[in-house]
């Protein structure tokens, strides 16, 4: 997993509140593909136009916006589907970093596993960095993981917090496979008591042929 | 002492509570975890090659079900991409002792339909699978709940899931439901009065009188669209109906076994004095049945409303959400949504794709047929699904009216196998997401009730199923 400590990039603002994951990456994208070829599908249906050359109108197609790594969004980005390759696809298309005022339940599990900082300012703050971001010369900010600041294109830095489990794993680019791997004795000793207390769980096995 | 008041959410999470992290976030212990086609082969793959094993292959179950054809002379290699994903699955279960539910058998369908069905969805149990609608199983009190591909993988090496525990909500649902109006039409009024953000954090109780006089099925379907809700889990509290629906599934406790787990269930619905963290009342016997207009599940109204107009909503995020969604859908705001003509009519999906459904939809089709505009299709839920409706005959009253029968799986759902709605086209569908784009590029769905979506089939039009009946 990827590390996170500090990321200074260009930022694009896209304040629409519940931007599911479908919009992020359309279903018919998941078979067929790579996970690391979904960034060319990220938000395919307002990127490209009928003939699959680029939408102007889109924000992120905006030459101001290209090659932005920091992502400002409206209220509960990442909600719907529990795909993950939603978050694949926005790596895959350069993020690093959604900053929005609340994501999706499914969708913020996802991010953290895969190296993605996601950062939950209040509407109004957010709705301001949105702002700063259209109006300013260059769209450039740095979000500082160590230090829990975003620093505005102005230089205006605004705190922000992340559970400190989370931030560290992220800091560490640490796998939480291996963390609990490391708890084995922990898990066994658990299902060894679960087992006496509820036998029917560990026993799954087909007894008559199943009726609808 | 008295023992502190608990919710059947709070129960069955601390049971399975393996320990307790850093940053409020709980090790849990997972009972079930269902693989279907798109995440299951690769997970295993990427477990085998980090040297890892499956750690309880006993507790993991396999079924292809998304990328599947639903063609009814279909085969493993029927679409493009099921054939690799299917041979990788299967490898993989074999490979690692997981149960693999085949193609052709009566335990294949669509993941969260054969759960229940099986009998492998159980009160108090854990269940997750990397699928949204795992809040499904929640219809028998189950904890369950979707989760990403890494997620999977940790599942699969572990039996465990780090989280941080939800909020609680209670949503109370009371009265008698007027006639014609299914459980889908009190999940969606549910989700269009409360709104999509209103379980967001939270563990939803679906609880009430309402809720007690349905069948499992009736709380499969309201759980499903937990998700529609905000929420990753919703659950209904166990009772007899739910034990003797378990009784004698196959992979159901049988015999002595069965009683020592009712009897545990027994223990698990919430404590009469529990605290929810939020609590929302509905009366129910005011419902009518729902028909969706716009992109989101909570664009919904009875069927017999006109199309609300943006004109009146105060909220401009709001309003601008709902133009876009009228512009994407081609309707005008004012009109009356039903006669709104249809072309295409789905039947099936983990939503409404079970016996009851397919039932309440032949109900309305029985002696009728299908508009001469509309493709209609039934998708069952499962192959056991389909041999019984075969058994009582149903096929036959879909075939003769003109609908398409078909073999399990998630089909036009989300199109992933290929099953889509042509661009700009309209389907009523029985599924759980009209979201932009869902059922293909352009499509055009509104969601709605089995009954609902059968009379739009015969109507040529979006109808009051009401008044077919
Ligand atoms: S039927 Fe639809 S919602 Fe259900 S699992 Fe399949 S694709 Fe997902």
């Amino acid at each position: 997993m990827q590390k996170f400590t500090r990321v200074t990039g260009i930022a694009a603002p896209l304040m629409k509140a519940n931007i599911d994951t479908d919009v992020i990456i359309p279903a018919k994208r998941l078979v067929g593909h790579r996970r690391d070829e979904l960034g060319a599908f990220a938000f395919e249906a307002h990127r490209y136009q009928p003939d699959r050359t680029d939408n102007p109108e889109f924000v992120l197609n905006r030459p101001r916006y290209r090659g932005a790594k920091i992502l400002v969004a409206g209220e509960n980005f990442g909600c719907g589907s529990s795909r993950e390759s939603a978050v694949w696809a926005l790596a895959g298309f350069g993020f690093r970093c959604v900053i929005a005022p609340s994501f999706g339940d499914i969708f913020t599990n996802n991010a953290f596993q895969n190296g993605m900082l996601l950062i939950r300012l209040p509407s109004e703050q957010a709705e301001r960095l949105a702002a700063a971001l259209e109006s300013c010369v260059d769209p450039t900010m740095t979000v500082d993981l160590e230090r829990r600041v975003v620093t505005e294109p102005s230089g205006t830095e605004m705190p922000f917090e992340i559970d400190a489990e989370l931030r560290q794993a992220l800091l560490e680019g640490r796998d939480e496979i291996g963390m609990t791997l490391a708890r084995e004795a922990e898990i066994l000793a658990f299902q060894e008591r679960d087992r006496a207390a509820r036998p029917w769980i560990y026993r799954p096995r087909p007894g008559s042929t199943p009726a609808a | 002492m008295q023992p502190h008041p608990r919710t059947l959410f709070d129960k069955v999470w601390s049971s399975h509570v393996v320990a307790e992290l850093a940053g409020g976030v709980s090790l849990l212990a997972i009972d079930r975890h269902l693989l279907h086609d798109l995440e299951g082969g690769p997970s295993m793959r990427r477990i085998a090659e980090r040297g890892l094993k499956v750690h309880n292959p006993e507790l993991t179950f396999a079924v292809p079900d998304h990328a599947v054809s639903t063609a009814p002379n279909r085969r493993a290699d029927s679409t493009p991409n099921s054939s690799r994903l299917l041979r990788e699955m299967k490898d993989g279960s074999e490979a690692s002792g997981v149960t693999y539910f085949e193609l052709g058998t009566d335990s294949q369908g669509i993941v969260h339909v054969i759960g229940p069905e099986l009998g492998l969805s159980q009160p108090g149990m854990t269940i997750v699978c990397g699928d949204s609608h795992t809040c499904t199983h929640g219809g028998l009190g189950a904890l369950a709940f979707g989760i990403g591909a890494t997620e999977v993988m940790h599942v699969l090496a572990t039996q465990t899931l780090r989280q941080t525990k939800p909020k609680t909500m209670r949503v109370t649902l009371d009265g008698k439901l007027a006639p014609g109006v299914a459980a889908k039409d009190v999940i969606l009024a549910t989700i269009g009065q409360i709104g999509t953000g209103a379980g967001r954090g939270h563990a939803v109780e679906f609880a009430g009188t309402t809720i007690r006089a349905m069948s499992v099925d009736q709380r499969l379907t309201v759980c499903n669209l937990s998700i529609e809700l905000g929420a990753k889990i919703g659950m209904i509290a166990p009772d007899d109906t739910s034990y003797s629906y378990l009784a004698g599934r196959a992979y159901a406790p049988h015999g002595e076994l069965f009683d020592r787990a009712c009897a545990h269930w027994r223990t698990l619905p919430s404590d009469a004095d529990a605290r929810f963290d939020v609590e929302h009342a509905i009366d129910a016997s005011r419902f009518a049945p729902q028909i969706t207009w716009g992109t989101s599940p909570q664009d919904v109204i009875a069927v017999d409303q006109r199309i609300p107009d943006p004109a009146h909503e105060t909220d401009p995020q709001r309003r601008q959400a709902m133009e876009a969604a009228l512009a994407y859908m081609g309707l005008k705001p004012g009109d009356a949504i039903e006669g709104t003509p249809v072309d295409w009519v789905f039947v099936g999906s983990c939503t409404n794709g079970r016996l009851s459904d397919i039932r309440e939809a032949a109900r309305v089709v029985a002696g009728r047929k299908v508009a001469p505009n509309v493709r209609a299709w039934v998708v069952p839920g499962s192959e056991a699904t389909q041999r019984e409706a075969e058994r009582e005959g149903l096929d036959k009253i879909f075939l003769s009216a003109g609908f398409e029968w078909r073999k399990a799986g998630c089909s036009m759902c989300a199109g992933i196998n290929g099953d889509t709605v042509a661009p700009g086209q309209r389907s009523v569908s029985t599924t759980n997401r009209n979201f932009v784009g869902r059922q293909g590029p352009n499509a055009r769905t509104h969601l709605a009730s089995p009954a609902m979506a059968a009379a739009a089939a015969i109507a040529g039009r979006i109808a009051d199923a009401r008044k077919l009946s």
